[in-house]
């Protein structure tokens, strides 16, 4: 008991994600109030040096596991050193982002270890019994579970944009230390031959702060462009609804709702979107929603935090305009 | 070649979900194939039609009595034989107990392929497929966008944040299925009246070698609500040139975001 609480660092090319820092954060505050140590695990190629960065957002220790064979994600190399880590390190609980790397792992690494694990949770409260529990939202999004385990390591995977960062203090320390690489040939069996990125200059849909999204009432994909000029005004990424991406207007991986992405962004403007059950099951979390919609009766304004009843081809132009003004 | 679907029976996406007794009320809601398994079964389809003769797809599932509807339409949709693995020491089973379930009924099925969907759009986890790779030993590529293989090795697009990657592993594998990989199709009356004489084996727990004891769950549900509902807050009505700047004062000023 009481080794711990570990955060799973996600980095790409030696720069750590957005759920990184915010995991730290809260797992801060959540390792101060079981009085365990925070310990941040990055896993990687060349990815020592972020170290010191992860030391300045609360952990106390680091451990490091760096090999040329885990410069990509693969689901085998990263269940085999951090199982390896975590049994010998015997933390009590430990979470991973839930990003495309971390819902993969999760659940295999959970397996390996012959624990649960709650996936893409909301909220983490801390429990003097349990440790941590954690509030997940089901059947999209029009249930609410909380759920814990006694089990240990606990195991859980958050949406990004679930914990706020706080500001790093730089003059903070941590111990670090090497994990063992050492990889079961039988878990390198899958290999990754090409990584094709999109080539947006925006923010990712799941880390991003701010989400202009499109639904039927775009009309045709050329009039994305409008959303697009306000995103980039505005630093968002650019989503879709499912009646838009059905209509092949915009790209699957753009899509939010229950069979989409799930997203959780400071502000979501949600631009004629009439707001189906399916839509908001993938972005009700979202901190507060916009919506804009000609339909007075439109769905989406019972839940918007604000909205404007109009013509979206009239509105979203002035928005990018008065925004515009503000810098 | 042997192909494996696994399957979740759910609730239609569009049902209204009642809580009575600490728990989510089935009651009169409509039962469906999880839609990304849905996805799952056409690309094992696709795979055996291929593949020609001598390719077989075995649907298996945990659940209760009720889950042979959805084994039902996934023969209808032309799967050739299923297994349900039912039993009442499942009921309140976690990801962990359900894999250790369905695990250990495919240790008697040969398997060249497992399809599965990503996640289940009930309790949205995402992990029971992924579980069952890691409890056989064999390898697993998530949320995949497309797939080929030359029988020996599967070349799968797989969705990854920001992009794609292509990911090369040798059957036998588990891949699990994303929005995208193919359309499903719907059963026609062939093949629902073909459905009927399929196999479908119900075993219990002890059937596939396991007790009660070796799929206690490792987490609990503490408790199951409706959501605080959000309410509706300022909306603007008028002309765009009067509302689209009230909107970013607002933005800007009252909620601070921008």
């Amino acid at each position: 008991m009481a080794n711990g609480i570990w955060i799973i660092i996600e980095q790409k090319d030696a720069v750590m994600k957005k759920v990184s820092f915010e995991m730290l954060s809260e797992g801060r505050k959540i390792a101060d109030q079981a009085g365990e140590p925070l310990t941040a695990v990055i896993v990687g190629s060349g990815i020592a040096g972020l170290a010191d960065e992860a030391a300045s957002y609360g952990a106390d220790k680091v451990i490091i596991i760096d090999d040329e064979k885990l410069k990509d994600y693969t689901t085998g190399a990263y269940t085999s050193v951090l199982n390896q880590a975590i049994s010998s390190g015997e933390p009590s609980a430990v979470l991973i982002g839930n990003t495309a790397i971390g819902k993969d792992l999760a659940p295999r690494l959970a397996q390996r270890l012959g624990v649960g694990a709650a996936t893409d949770v909301v909220e983490v409260a801390y429990d003097a019994d349990k440790l941590l529990k954690f509030t997940r939202s089901v059947y999209g999004g029009k249930a609410v579970t909380v759920t814990s385990t006694e089990v240990r390591p606990v195991l859980a995977t958050v949406r990004p944009n679930t914990f706020a960062v706080s500001e790093p203090d730089t003059s903070r320390k941590a111990e670090t230390v090497n994990g063992s690489a050492d990889i079961d040939p039988a878990d390198l069996k899958a290999v990754v031959k090409e990584i094709v990125m999109a080539t947006s200059t925006r923010p990712e849909l799941i880390e991003a702060e701010i989400i202009v999204s499109g639904g039927r009432g775009m009309k045709g994909p050329e009039n994305f462009a409008i959303l697009e000029e306000l995103a980039d005004v505005i630093g968002a990424a650019v989503g879709a609804s499912r009646a838009a991406v059905d209509a092949g207007w915009r790209e699957e991986m753009y899509q939010v709702g229950q069979t989409g992405k799930t997203v959780s962004p400071t502000l979501y403007i949600a631009a004629g979107i009439s707001g189906a059950i399916q839509h908001l099951a993938g972005m009700g979390t979202s901190k507060y929603i916009v919506a804009i919609n000609k339909d007075p009766e439109a769905n989406i304004f019972t839940l918007a935090d604000y909205g404007i009843v109009g013509d979206l081809f009239e509105v979203v132009p002035l928005l990018t305009e008065e925004f515009k003004k503000l810098q | 070649m042997n192909i494996v679907v696994l399957l979740k029976q759910t609730f239609d996406t569009e049902a209204k979900i009642v809580i009575s007794g600490g728990k989510v009320d089935p009651t009169g809601v409509t039962l469906v194939i999880n839609p990304y398994d849905e996805f799952a079964i056409e690309e094992a389809l696709t795979l055996k039609e291929a593949q020609g003769e001598g390719s077989e797809i075995t649907v298996v599932t945990a659940g209760g009595d009720v889950a042979e509807q959805a084994l039902r339409t996934a023969l209808a949709m032309g799967c050739d034989k299923s297994i349900l693995v039912s039993d009442e020491a499942l009921d309140g089973a976690d990801e962990w107990a359900a894999a250790e379930a369905v695990a250990a009924a495919l240790k008697d099925v040969e398997y060249d392929i497992i399809f599965a969907g990503r996640i289940a759009v009930d309790d949205a986890s995402g992990q029971v497929a992924v579980r069952v790779a890691e409890a056989l030993g064999i390898p697993s590529v998530s949320s995949i966008l497309k797939f080929e293989t030359d029988g020996t090795v599967a070349t799968v697009t797989r969705e990854i944040d920001g992009g794609n990657e292509i990911i090369e592993v040798p059957l036998p594998a588990m891949l699990t299925a994303q929005k995208g990989l193919n359309e499903p199709r719907l059963p026609n009356m062939m093949g629902i009246m073909k459905a009927k004489s399929k196999p479908l084996e119900k075993k219990d727990l002890a059937a596939v070698g396991k007790a009660a004891g070796d799929v206690a769950a490792k987490f609990v549900i503490d408790s199951v609500s409706l959501p605080t509902p959000r309410e509706a807050g300022t909306i603007l009505k008028g002309e765009a040139a009067e509302t689209a700047p009230e909107l970013v004062r607002l933005l800007h000023e009252e909620a601070k975001v921008i």
